[in-house]
């Protein structure tokens, strides 16, 4: 195993464990970076298409209702304006995904199960009349009684159990037996670039959409089933992308749809460009997640029995709950043997608008809860946050919950003891706690004194320690049989062809990069295709921290067939020889199909086998000033130890750490939605609030690996571990500052001067559940 | 409608429009400089961030009759006649400073002021600066690096 600090110029690279062969140049610049430093790269809304129309969507504004009529006033010119609605669907009114549950319009006569819900859609040859035309039409409905809370909802999208040992019998001998209910809210992805769309007729009746996505063949699924066309019909062609966290997985099929609709009718291009308010306001967020836990604990701190039961919040429509949910419940006991657990989980839904995918996934609702549990029950036994985890964290050899034995790349140890090792977390914490007794009082009670000056400010330091399963869920990867390729063409260039996109992360980078190594050429002989499903394989989703491992282990698979081919022809080095070898005998395309990883496959109906097949590691320490009068905490230091399989990009990899940090700290600190009757309060950038650079603590990166021995080139994926850990280490270091614990995230200064005061936490406004009157 | 005069990446440009119409629209659609971003509209996330007569201002919320006879940069301004990278791009490029890239543009153009107004490598001096540019990719950490890398005028790695 080795460690690299963060600093580019200090990176350390210990001998001996790193796979053979690897030439570890300076890393190369950000591929596309120029065209995005200078204005050049072209994202969705700076694509232009002479004679397109501009559309809108017209949705509901009630949680649960009738959709009873669409009524156009007859006083306004409707000569110049496209009304879409349901009747104009060719194919299945339905948006293609787990479960067909979701319209792609309401049809009249059907039922709006929320509020943002897509009744009709309309398009305009200017936005000014596009307004006006919204201006002039009216939606009728019936309202129907909603549900908003997910524990009472008697609708179920996914349930799972997991078991093993004997838990009631464990907690009849458990020294300690501990419970608590942790709570988490909706999460914004808030990409800078809202959702968009461009959809332009094709000659052959289909239909080709440029949009800001992740995925492009599940939008090409959406278009052929929607608009009932074959597979060259349609074509789905990724615009640069500004930011996805998830929030671009599930949903572009959604207005990719919309825009398609528009587009056919109209018989001319149609822009569907979300504004913010509508990005917020519609678009899927992270699951609202409520976690119960009753730990069963020896007093030397050992885990004995775990009970853990997850409700999530789905909103109306199922879109991709089952999948959160499964990773929810697969990570909900966190990084920890115990012989005996039991883990229920169900998500539910409420007539709110969908959630869908958000970096993480399911795991940092359950990871918030499973740490900060973990920091209580030390706190009970009187340990160290670092002692515990020590005590009970996974090491080579032990077994999850499911069975699954972890044989390979395993580094929890290693990012706990590097993490708390660079952030002097032991001595940090000495010191405070001294700090904190020659202060009066621990904490501000409201009706108090105010203090002054140094008085006021508390710090305090946290831990938490988290695991993240690489790649899809279970038997995930298996199903998707994706598909990479790495081409030679007649013209002598090497040319990857996936739909694995680039959205910030550095696909367009780092794909070359393994592909060059592979070859031996020089990274810039080696080019990406444009993610354009006309051109390039499925190579699956860009999603779930799998695009470095999975499609690049198929990359470098296919890059050495091709190899292996040429020399065998050549009889000379591949780089010497691929030019000469494409004149005379023309392209070579290599297609390489995904395999299944060695193990247990994971059964699905017994949720038993390999969840994953390798976890990545994440160990994070965080240092926090809580002003005790006002409630705010401000986030000074971040320690950051991820362990990635191997670092391909040191550069993106950190800037994947830091991303990933903010968003937790924003998580655990200030991100919320609040709701009123099923509809957000607060679906504006000036009323969503994210971190600033003045919020944004200083965040030091160590990058641990530990190769993940089945991909030829080691790597785990980065993208979503720091999502995991960053939100229990700042309550943990609020809770050291303050000696009280917020369960219900954000730990805002309302949540935590009332668990100062001892006040009861603050009335639920989520999940799903109306503001009291 | 009404004709504006402003000058525009050190080009003289003239704009028959409506005096409300935003600055940011007359850049992005009547005049293809669409490396100005639009993320919010309110002002709030600094996507669209401009210089204008040298002070940044978020574009969303100028209408183009304030900005009659004024100087405008842009993001395409910044690089050289051959569309060589600055340093403050170079410094970006080299840090790893723009991931997916959408707020760079503004984010640039608030470093940049800061650099015009004498602004040196300091960690706190440069947060405030872009402090009403929002980025949701890079938890600021290496945007921050390449503005001090660019402020202390090392050389780096060019294009």
């Amino acid at each position: 195993m080795t460690t690299r600090t963060a600093s580019p110029g200090a990176i350390v690279i210990q001998p001996g464990t790193i796979a053979p062969g690897r030439a570890r140049g300076v890393a190369p610049l950000r591929r596309e970076g120029p065209a995005k430093l200078t204005g050049a790269a072209r994202y969705t809304d700076d694509l232009v298409f002479p004679g397109a129309w501009y559309g809108l969507t017209v949705r509901s504004t009630d949680a649960h209702a009738r959709f009873v009529a669409l009524d156009l006033d007859p006083v306004f010119d409707w000569s110049t304006i496209v009304v879409a609605t349901s009747a104009d669907i060719p194919g299945d009114n339905i948006v293609s995904s787990i479960k067909s549950d979701q319209p792609i319009l309401v049809p009249v006569g059907g039922e709006i199960q929320h509020h943002a819900e897509p009744l009709a859609l309309l398009a305009a040859p200017d936005r000014a009349t596009l307004r006006a035309a919204r201006r002039h039409l009216r939606v009728r409905t019936d309202p129907l009684p909603p549900v908003f809370d997910p524990l009472v909802s008697e609708h179920e999208f996914a349930h799972y159990a997991i078991g093993v040992g004997d838990v009631d019998g464990a907690f009849a001998a458990a020294d300690l037996i501990l419970e608590g209910e942790y709570r988490v809210g909706h999460q914004e992805q808030l990409y800078i670039e809202n959702n968009a769309m461009i959809a332009v007729p094709r000659e052959d009746g289909g239909v080709a959409v440029h949009g800001s996505l992740q995925c492009p063949y599940y939008v090409h699924a959406a278009l052929k089933r929607g608009l009932a066309l074959d597979d060259e019909q349609a074509q789905v062609i990724q615009a640069e992308t500004g930011g996805g966290f998830g929030g671009k997985e599930d949903f572009p099929s959604v207005i990719g749809l919309h825009a398609a609709l528009l587009a056919r009718k109209a018989g001319r291009p149609v822009r569907m460009i979300y504004d913010r308010h509508e990005d917020i306001a519609a678009t899927t967020k992270r699951h609202p997640a409520i976690v119960r836990h009753r730990t069963g604990v020896t007093l030397d701190g050992r885990l004995v029995a775990q009970d853990i039961e997850v409700i999530m919040d789905g909103g109306a429509y199922c879109t991709l709950t089952p999948v959160v949910l499964s990773r929810g419940a697969l990570h909900s006991g966190g990084p920890y043997r115990c012989p005996n657990v039991r883990i229920r989980a169900r998500a539910t839904r409420t007539n709110t608008p969908p959630n869908g995918a958000f970096r993480g996934f399911g795991a940092p609702q359950v990871e918030f809860a499973a740490e900060t549990h973990l920091n209580r029950i030390a706190e009970a036994l009187e340990l160290s946050p670092l002692e515990i985890r020590r005590r009970n964290l996974y090491r080579p050899g032990d077994v999850t919950p499911t069975g699954q034995v972890l044989r390979d790349s395993v580094a929890a140890e290693e990012v706990l003891e590097r993490a708390v090792e660079a952030a002097e977390f032991e001595r940090l914490r000495t010191r405070l706690r001294s700090a904190r007794r020659g202060r009066d009082g621990s904490g501000a009670i409201p009706g108090s004194p105010l203090r002054t000056g140094t008085q006021r400010l508390a710090s305090g330091i946290g831990l938490a320690l988290a695991w993240h399963g690489a790649g899809f869920t279970g038997s995930g990867e298996v199903h998707l049989a994706s598909v990479a390729s790495v081409e030679l063409t007649a013209a002598g260039e090497i040319r990857i062809l996936t739909a694995s996109t680039e959205m910030g992360q550095g696909t367009r980078t780092i794909l070359p990069q393994l592909v060059a190594e592979a070859l031996d050429v020089p990274f810039d002989a080696v080019e990406i295709a444009p993610q354009d499903t006309a051109f390039v394989p499925d190579s699956g989703p860009t999603v779930a921290s799998r695009t470095s491992m999975v499609v690049g282990g198929l990359l470098i698979r296919a890059a050495q067939r091709l190899r292996a081919q040429v020399e065998a022809a050549t009889g000379g080095r591949f780089a010497e020889t691929y030019r000469d070898h494409a004149a005379s005998h023309g392209a070579i395309r290599i297609d390489q199909r995904f395999e299944p990883y060695p193990g247990v496959p994971f059964d699905d109906a017994t949720y038993t086998g390999d969840a994953y097949p390798a976890f990545g590691w994440a160990a994070c320490v965080a240092r926090v000033d809580v002003d005790l009068d006002t409630g705010e905490v401000h986030v000074r230091d971040v320690v950051a130890a991820d362990d990635i399989g191997r670092v391909i990009h040191p550069i993106l990899a950190e800037g994947q750490v830091e991303g990933g940090t903010l968003q937790a700290v924003g998580y655990a600190t200030i991100e919320e939605i609040k709701l009123r009757d099923g509809r957000y309060l607060n679906d504006r950038l000036a009323t969503y609030i994210i971190p600033t650079a003045l919020d944004a603590p200083r965040i030091s990166t160590i990058l641990v690996e530990a190769p993940f021995g089945s991909v030829p080139h080691g790597a785990k994926g980065v993208g979503e571990l720091p999502m995991d850990v960053g939100a229990p280490a700042v309550v943990a270091a609020i809770a050291d500052a303050t000696g009280v614990w917020i369960g219900d995230l954000p730990a805002s200064p309302e949540r935590i001067l009332a668990a100062m005061a001892g006040l009861p936490a603050v009335a639920g406004l989520r999940p799903g559940a109306s503001e009291p009157a | 409608m009404t004709i504006f005069r402003l000058t525009v990446n050190e080009t003289a440009v003239e704009v028959d429009v409506p005096g409300m119409r935003r600055l940011l629209d007359v850049l992005r659609d009547e005049l293809a400089l669409t490396g100005t971003k639009e993320g919010c509209g309110e002002g709030e996330c600094g996507a669209c961030t401009v210089l204008l007569d040298g002070a940044p201002v978020v574009a969303c919320l100028v209408p183009i009759c304030q900005a009659e006879g004024a100087v405008v940069r842009t993001v395409e301004g910044l690089a050289g006649p051959a569309h060589q990278l600055d340093a403050l791009q170079a410094a970006f490029l080299e840090t790893g400073g723009a991931q997916c890239g959408i707020c760079t543009p503004g984010m640039l153009m608030s470093a940049q002021a800061y650099l015009d107004a004498g602004g040196g490598p300091d960690d706190g001096a440069i947060r405030d600066a872009i402090a009403g540019n929002l980025c949701r990719c890079t938890g600021y950490t290496k945007i921050i690096e390449a503005i001090a890398l660019a402020a202390s005028g090392r050389v780096v790695r060019a294009e």
